[in-house]
């Protein structure tokens, strides 16, 4: 098939024209669904206020359901699709493989992400993103998930193809870049989730149809976390891979070293997925073998592979920004970085949270003992949206502010309100998960509407610091809530209102990567280590330590007043 | 030809770089080992819980 690549003025990038309109519907589908989500959590977060208590109970059990599965879902999948074909075409060098059905992948998600928003916004499909059996859901409501997992599941085989047409039309020497690597890894553990979530949603949908009577509650919650807690893995290793690439964008940076790098991302490979485990470590039908091997054996190699990852990206800026004279005290190569840039800030504020808030937090979930502590709280939803807004959708939106000139080819609007997003975006974030956390330490439930359950046999007295970490939730909420509004604004206007940029020379063949090539292109196409020159780096992943074992040990401190043994 | 040398295109490849070369083999160990240890494993851990009498 007849194709063009059009190489950008202003990176260096070379598009092909197919994967580029992928990745161009990709986005904005990702966008919009990012919109429904972020318009759903006002309603979420004026409900969980106590002193607002919004929306009525039935409505809110729909907005949430809505929300969770259009930002956890729809919003992070879509965008990893456009990541996915970036990651292959672009950075390989080379046509899509079957643009046919990468485009049936891309119509077959949107006709089921609709499909399944049209049963939520009906109001019988109010079961949260979890949906538990014997709880039923409208039929619509699978059958979306279904059809939405089957066209990622063609996209993810499209991405696999697109490397056997890179190999076989050598579009590149050796081992393919570290960026594509994190992609290979965030693909593969795409296709577990997705296998997964077949084998538990379509027996359900079949149920909910009436021609299976019974799908065991035990079963479903097993196999539906390992497509639930695995889904937001695909966005571990997929915005890991961003960070790499923001490095090599905004510094020139290479890994400190690419093979320890490669490695961490095997480890994701081999045992990220295991940790969907902790979400069943108060189910008393598991063996605890299975418990203790699944958490607390394998999971921490991947929570060693994301301390390497942490590690060696700061640690490559700071051997870039050495070289470039920034060597005074442990951090002159911080302060001196761009902080102007969201590229670049919004990538290391993500970093940051990612690692202090929902790494550690993480880990004490995955302890047997201590997710006795939280478990089912809202210090779960603190958690993940420290991993997956604070980790995974800034890092989104980072990346945005690059392919705004690069792929949409429009210069942004407002570059400075776009310097402050990530700030308000990922600051209040930050401050959100701390509060959620805080009250979810203190027993506030995860889902139940109204905190105190009044009115219901089991309503408990919280102590006043429940009912005001929950206010600071809603004002917090709010705040981020207007940080994704910019993002949307400036994305969204850019497409609009951008000033068009100059798309480039088109050619009817891939061109070699030149023998000087332009920054960017060369770095995040290329290979090499940097070398472990990175005192500041090193200082703060002791920082980053003394919290963890802190933090660790308050929560067995208050584990032991929790359960009065002496 | 010294195997140290990243520039010797004639050098063996180490069988590190040979598995994380190849997608299809990661993708095999990848599906297959959580599949076995935490979805099987727990699924035979449902089914083989004693029936109450």
């Amino acid at each position: 098939m007849s194709t063009t690549y059009r190489t950008c003025p202003r990176s260096g990038l070379q598009f092909e024209a197919q994967a580029e309109r992928l990745m161009l519907v990709n986005a904005v589908a990702a966008v919009v669904f990012l919109l429904v989500g972020g318009i759903l959590a006002v309603g979420v977060v004026l409900t969980r206020w106590p002193a607002v208590h919004w929306l009525s109970a039935d409505a809110f059990y729909m907005v949430l359901t809505a929300h969770g599965i259009d930002m956890l879902i729809f919003w992070i999948i879509f965008f990893e699709m456009a990541v996915l074909y970036f990651c292959s075409s672009t950075l390989l060098r080379c046509r899509i493989a079957t643009p046919r059905m990468a485009w049936l992948g891309f119509a077959l998600m949107l006709i089921g992400a609709v499909t399944n928003n049209v049963a939520v916004f009906r109001g019988s499909s109010s079961v949260m993103m979890t949906s538990y059996v014997p709880m039923m859901a409208e039929p619509a409501f699978y059958l979306g998930l279904i059809l939405f997992a089957v066209g990622a599941l063609i996209g993810c085989f499209v991405f696999l193809g697109t490397l056997v047409v890179a190999k076989r039309e050598k579009t590149y020497q050796g081992s393919v870049p570290l960026v594509t690597f994190g992609a290979i890894t965030a693909t593969i553990i795409a296709v577990f989730t997705i296998v997964s979530g077949a084998i538990i949603l379509i027996p359900t949908f079949l149920m909910s149809v009436g021609i299976i009577k019974e799908v065991d509650p035990l079963v479903y919650r097993t196999i539906w976390w390992a497509f639930g807690h695995s889904s937001q893995q695909i966005n571990v290793a997929a915005h890991i891979s961003i960070w790499y690439a923001i490095a090599a964008i905004c510094f020139g940076a290479k890994p400190m070293s690419e093979r320890v790098s490669r490695g961490a991302f095997l480890l994701y490979i081999l045992f990220l997925q295991l940790a969907s485990a902790h979400h069943l470590l108060a189910d008393p039908g598991m063996s605890t073998e299975w418990k203790v091997v699944n958490t607390s054996y394998f999971m921490y190699f991947a929570v060693l592979a994301s301390m390497i990852h942490g590690l060696t990206i700061p640690g490559a800026i700071e051997v870039a920004q050495r070289e470039k004279g920034y060597t005074k005290g442990l951090f002159e190569w911080l302060r001196k970085a761009p902080w102007g840039n969201p590229v670049f800030s919004g990538m290391f504020i993500s970093l940051i949270g990612f690692g202090f808030l929902g790494g550690i937090s993480g880990v004490m979930m995955g302890t047997e003992q201590l997710n006795m502590l939280i478990h089912n709280t809202i210090y779960v939803p603190g958690h993940f949206h420290a991993t997956v807004v604070v980790g995974t959708t800034l890092s989104f939106m980072a990346l945005t502010y690059f392919l705004i000139p690069v792929l949409f080819k429009r210069e942004m609007i407002n570059p400075g309100l776009a310097k402050l997003q990530p700030y308000l975006f990922g600051l209040s974030m930050y401050f959100f998960c701390l509060v959620m956390m805080g009250a979810g330490t203190l027993g506030v439930s995860r889902r139940h509407w109204d905190m105190a359950m009044g009115g219901s046999p089991l309503a408990y007295e919280f102590p006043g610091a429940a009912y005001l970490m929950m206010g600071l939730v809603g004002i917090a909420g709010i705040a981020a809530i207007l940080g994704g509004a910019i993002y949307i604004y400036i994305t969204v206007g850019s497409l609009l209102w951008g000033k068009k940029l100059d798309a480039g020379v088109e050619s009817s063949a891939t061109i070699p990567l030149p023998k000087t090539p332009m920054p960017v292109s060369a770095t995040i196409q290329g290979h090499g280590s940097a070398g472990f020159a990175a005192p500041g780096t090193f200082a703060l992943a002791l920082v980053f330590l003394v919290s963890f074992v802190l933090y660790y040990f308050i929560n067995w401190k208050y584990l032991s007043q929790v359960w009065g043994l002496s | 030809m010294n195997q140290n040398d990243p520039n010797d295109l004639n050098a063996p490849v180490p069988f590190m770089q040979e598995l994380l070369d190849n997608p299809f083999l990661l993708l095999f160990l990848g599906v297959m080992i959580p599949m076995v240890v935490y979805s099987l494993w727990g699924v035979i851990d449902i089914l083989t819980i004693p029936v109450a009498k």
